[in-house]
């Protein structure tokens, strides 16, 4: 009994110490914003190159966290962190994606597309100052439309989040009220509403409560088929969320290596723009040379075959010319 | 109305209220047993056990990553756990016998096994994650081992102390020393006991969420490898029941009933050991 | 004369294994203790204790944290949680002591017991799933249609109903308390020598007057520490209330506010907080939780063993 508990014991164990080398595996952790065309572009990479790149949407504080506590071999964010920030953790970032933050409302009767808001309007939901659908504000944007009298149940992010980053700094940058009131961070004090978890958490939340609005990157909008809103831009023109208008957004960028790719996107200038956009960010740890190296030959691989994925869930692939200067910085810093 | 119909009546009653209390626990039972096989078995379906995630909004994929590295996870946890708490118990009992610090430990056991678990988690990760430089399986057995030794510990205590001593007297005489009678007259003597206590403890953590978050994290490929991150299927549960996806959220459901369907097995077969032993 | 010495030191030495093995306790206890002192420093130094306590800030923009609302929010959800549980489970162990036919005691005591076994993340996902909706479409409107339109009461009824409040949370997490506090009043119970109740009988007194005047009092002690012992399992549970509550780090006014508890924010945050000062608050919520449930935990099993002494003697 004894001897053969110790035999299985022993295959088991030496099952384990053959598996451990035979299979390259990369652990990341952070933004959920990208997490759906990271997890896409995970799951093709491994049947290509047979390595196994493990990544948790945990939120982008979370990668902010994990990567300089060294508990992981890369972390992401949506929320760049600044150069002096990045130098005092022996960091080093870069952009992977481009994706838009969308808001989505659960109205009965509201479809994809239908509701039109404008900054304002946004600003005083989530400040808790707009507590019902039939508002004069928000019906005057949408004659049309049917709106109950019900109490809107305003759903933001519970956790240290990217996508909340990007939001906030939109919200910071056209409500003067807000920036005063709440600021703009991973993770803020809201004024009004129920946290989820991750965008899978908000989407979660929308989608079972009625009259609510939450805000998520725009693939879990899409892959839900949730009822996403037109916004008002920077130009005053309703935009609808789509490629183009991400696109549009991203167009007006200029991301600068000597900045560590440092950037906004929120609130562009273009007629066509969507005004919640960002990039969303690799962080990798300069002593950590081996994974960056697996990193970097993955997020290549990315850039070079993952276009079409990205497409395919309505995030906008880096140009080009972004690609090539995402290179000469890896080079630059003795990676690839 | 007299006196007496009066106290009868009260007294039926409230012993109606006791009953409805009784069904009332029943219920819930029910409610949540029932409501967790009716989703999970019509969630559940063969290719889940041999399948590996795919990206959330595809269909398809399966929990199987997440099966073996609960097991795994389970499994080295007990190989932590048992032994330290098997030994502990057995000093409490035997060595330490009606003393003060006994007494003490096995107060605090009992205290311990109560601590809020996600505690623990934050503990392993100060301890373990962050100096190792990785989430890993190890750190999750470990964080889950911490939760079974004081149930062991006291299992084993209560159930050597149940051996009665005369029996220990008999093997004294024939000149075996005290460690050759525990092991081979004391654990045999309360063999069944312990392994209920083994058991229960093995289904207090199979089911434990809080103290793997931070410790064993998740993987979304399957893995052996217990020094990287392990994904076990109550983080996976977690994860997919607060996601959006209705594909995320049958295989929750299914998930759900296979972990309850094995710690009640346990908790059962537990249950009858016990039975068993002390029929005889 | 070598094989006894052999013999000595292999006693020796089994016994100081299992010396060191019994101190693993001591190891845990104080180990977490002085991790969760040595993380939550910064914060310590920072925030102070009391005012740490007190402040309902939690703002990480400011870096500003307080641990007022999550407290709040941990004894809200358990206090109403024992309000529910407790009649429930001492009704539970009067059945299964007094009323019920013998051959349905044991089925009872094991159907209550299994309800223990179920691992607290099904309630959760039950309780998100199942429960929150019924919640917000039937129970939570009606209890504003009725209690909500008493004065002074309907202050606890405001707001929408969501099924993602404290009210859900509270129902979960006395479900989850209902076995542990039923079987330790099951076992006091049991304590209750036989022979004063068989004497009550026989002056001619009812059932009921045989629970109330002689096995509750005779087992006061022992219902009471189960009673501790579940609010000390109550403050610390997790994922049973982390899908419902809404993670609202606000003091709640209503029963149907979301909130957060001190192991909600933990599992939520703990391992995004992104500046130094935000992860030793969380530890410092940490070792606030560990104290405080290791207090109650504590005084639940004192009690307990008070009640043992008592009766066995």
């Amino acid at each position: 009994m004894k001897k053969a508990a110790a035999l299985v014991l022993a295959v088991l164990m030496s099952t384990l110490a053959v598996t451990v080398h035979a299979e390259e595996t990369l652990n990341g952790a952070g933004a959920t914003f990208p997490a759906p065309v990271y997890s896409a572009w995970a799951y093709e990479y491994n049947k290509v190159t047979g390595t196994k790149l493990n990544y948790q949407s945990i939120g982008s504080g979370g990668g902010i966290r994990q990567i300089t506590e060294r508990t992981v071999d890369f972390g992401a964010s949506d929320a760049p962190l600044a150069s002096e920030k990045l130098a005092k953790d022996n960091l080093l970032q870069f952009p992977a994606v481009i994706g838009g933050v969308v808001l989505v409302v659960n109205v009965p009767g509201i479809k994809a597309g239908e509701l039109k808001l404008d900054s304002d309007a946004v600003c005083k939901i989530y400040l808790g100052e707009i507590k019902t659908w039939n508002d004069a504000k928000i019906k005057s944007m949408n004659p049309k439309a049917s709106l109950p009298a019900s109490d809107i149940t305003v759903v933001h992010r519970s956790d240290g989040s990217g996508t909340t980053a990007i939001f906030t700094d939109y919200l910071s940058g056209i409500c003067p009220a807000w920036k005063e009131k709440v600021g703009s961070g991973t993770a803020v004090s809201w004024p009004a509403g129920i946290g989820g978890k991750g965008n899978e958490g908000v989407a979660n939340y929308v989608k079972q409560q009625s009259n609510s609005i939450g805000y998520v990157e725009f693939a879990y909008a899409k892959q839900n088929n949730m009822a996403y809103t037109l916004l008002k831009n920077a130009a005053g023109i309703f935009v609808a969320p789509s490629f183009a208008s991400f696109e549009d957004a991203a167009a007006t960028g200029d991301f600068d290596p000597k900045k560590d790719f440092y950037l906004w996107l929120n609130n562009a200038k273009g007629k066509k723009s969507w005004p919640i956009a960002g990039a969303t960010f690799i962080l990798l740890a300069k002593d950590k040379k081996d994974s960056n190296m697996k990193t970097v030959k993955f997020y290549d691989w990315a850039f070079k075959n993952g276009a079409n994925k990205a497409k395919e869930l309505i995030y906008v692939p880096l140009p080009k010319s972004l690609q090539d200067k995402i290179r000469t910085y890896w080079k630059a810093n003795g990676i690839l | 109305m007299d006196i007496e119909q009066k106290r009868k009546i009260e007294s039926i009653v409230a012993l109606v209220f006791s009953t409805l209390a009784a069904f009332a626990g029943l219920f819930w039972l029910v409610f949540i047993l029932g409501d967790v096989i009716v989703h999970g078995i019509g969630a559940l379906k063969l290719s889940l056990f041999f399948n590996d995630p795919v990206p959330a909004g595809m269909a398809g994929g399966g929990l199987r990553h997440a099966m073996v590295g609960q097991l795994m996870t389970t499994f080295f946890a007990t190989l932590i756990g048992v032994p330290v708490g098997v030994l502990g118990g057995t000093f409490l009992a035997e060595y330490a016998r009606r003393t003060k610090y006994a007494r003490v430990i096995s107060v605090l056991a009992d205290i311990i096994v109560s601590v809020p678990s996600i505690v623990i988690g934050t503990f392993i990760y100060a301890i373990m994650v962050r100096p190792l430089g990785h989430f890993s399986g190890w750190a999750g057995s470990v964080a889950l081992s911490l939760i079974m030794i004081p149930v062991v510990l006291r299992t084993t205590e209560d159930m050597l102390s149940m051996v009665p001593w005369t029996l220990r007297e008999a093997a004294f005489a024939l000149g075996a020393p005290y460690y050759k009678v525990i092991i081979q007259v004391v654990y045999r003597g309360a063999a069944t006991g312990i392994l209920t206590g083994i058991l229960l403890s093995i289904a207090r953590v199979a089911g434990e969420t809080a103290p793997l978050m931070f410790t064993s994290f998740n993987n979304n490929f399957f893995s052996w490898d217990m020094s990287r991150p392990m994904a076990s299927l109550t983080v996976t549960i977690f994860q997919y029941a607060m996601g959006p996806y209705d594909d995320w959220h049958q295989q929750a459901w299914a998930a759900s009933f296979v972990i309850t369907v094995f710690i009640l097995i346990l908790t059962l077969l537990g249950r009858f050991v016990l039975k068993w032993r002390f029929k005889q | 004369m070598a094989t006894s010495n052999k013999k000595n030191v292999l006693d020796l030495s089994f016994s100081l294994i299992t010396a060191v093995a019994s101190l693993s306790i001591i190891f845990i206890i104080v180990g977490i203790f002085w991790i969760l002192v040595r993380e939550s420093a910064p914060a310590i130094h920072k925030f102070g204790f009391i005012d740490f306590l007190i402040s309902t800030e939690w703002n990480p923009v400011k870096e500003l944290f307080g641990a007022a609302a999550n407290i709040s929010g941990t004894f809200m959800t358990t206090a109403l949680a024992l309000l529910f549980a407790v009649p429930t489970a001492i009704g539970i162990a009067i059945f299964v002591t007094e009323v019920a036919p013998n051959f349905l005691k044991g089925p009872v005591g094991i159907a209550i017991e299994l309800l223990a076994a179920i691992p607290s993340i099904i309630y959760g996902m039950w309780g998100l799933f199942t429960l929150a909706p019924i919640m917000s479409r039937h129970i939570e409107p009606f209890l504003q249609k009725t209690l909500g339109k008493l004065p002074v009461l309907e202050v606890l009824f405001r707001g929408t109903p969501l099924g993602i409040d404290i009210l859900t949370a509270s129902v979960i997490l006395a479900i989850m308390i209902i076995p542990f506090t039923a079987s330790i009043a099951r076992d006091s119970f049991n304590l209750t020598p036989a022979v004063v109740k068989e004497s009550a009988y026989a002056l001619g007194a009812t059932q009921w007057e045989v629970v109330k005047n002689i096995v509750l009092p005779y087992s006061k002690l022992g219902v009471f520490g189960g009673i501790v012992l579940s609010l000390g399992r109550a403050l610390g549970e997790t994922m049973a209330v982390a899908f419902v509550l809404g993670n609202n780090h606000k003091i709640a006014t209503s029963f149907l506010d979301a909130a957060a508890t001190i192991t909600v924010t933990l599992a939520n945050e703990f391992t995004e907080a992104d500046s130094d000062i935000y992860l030793s608050s969380l530890y410092y919520l940490a070792l606030v939780l560990f104290v405080m449930s290791f207090i109650a935990l504590a005084i639940a099993k004192l009690m307990l063993i008070r009640a043992e002494r008592k009766y066995s003697r």
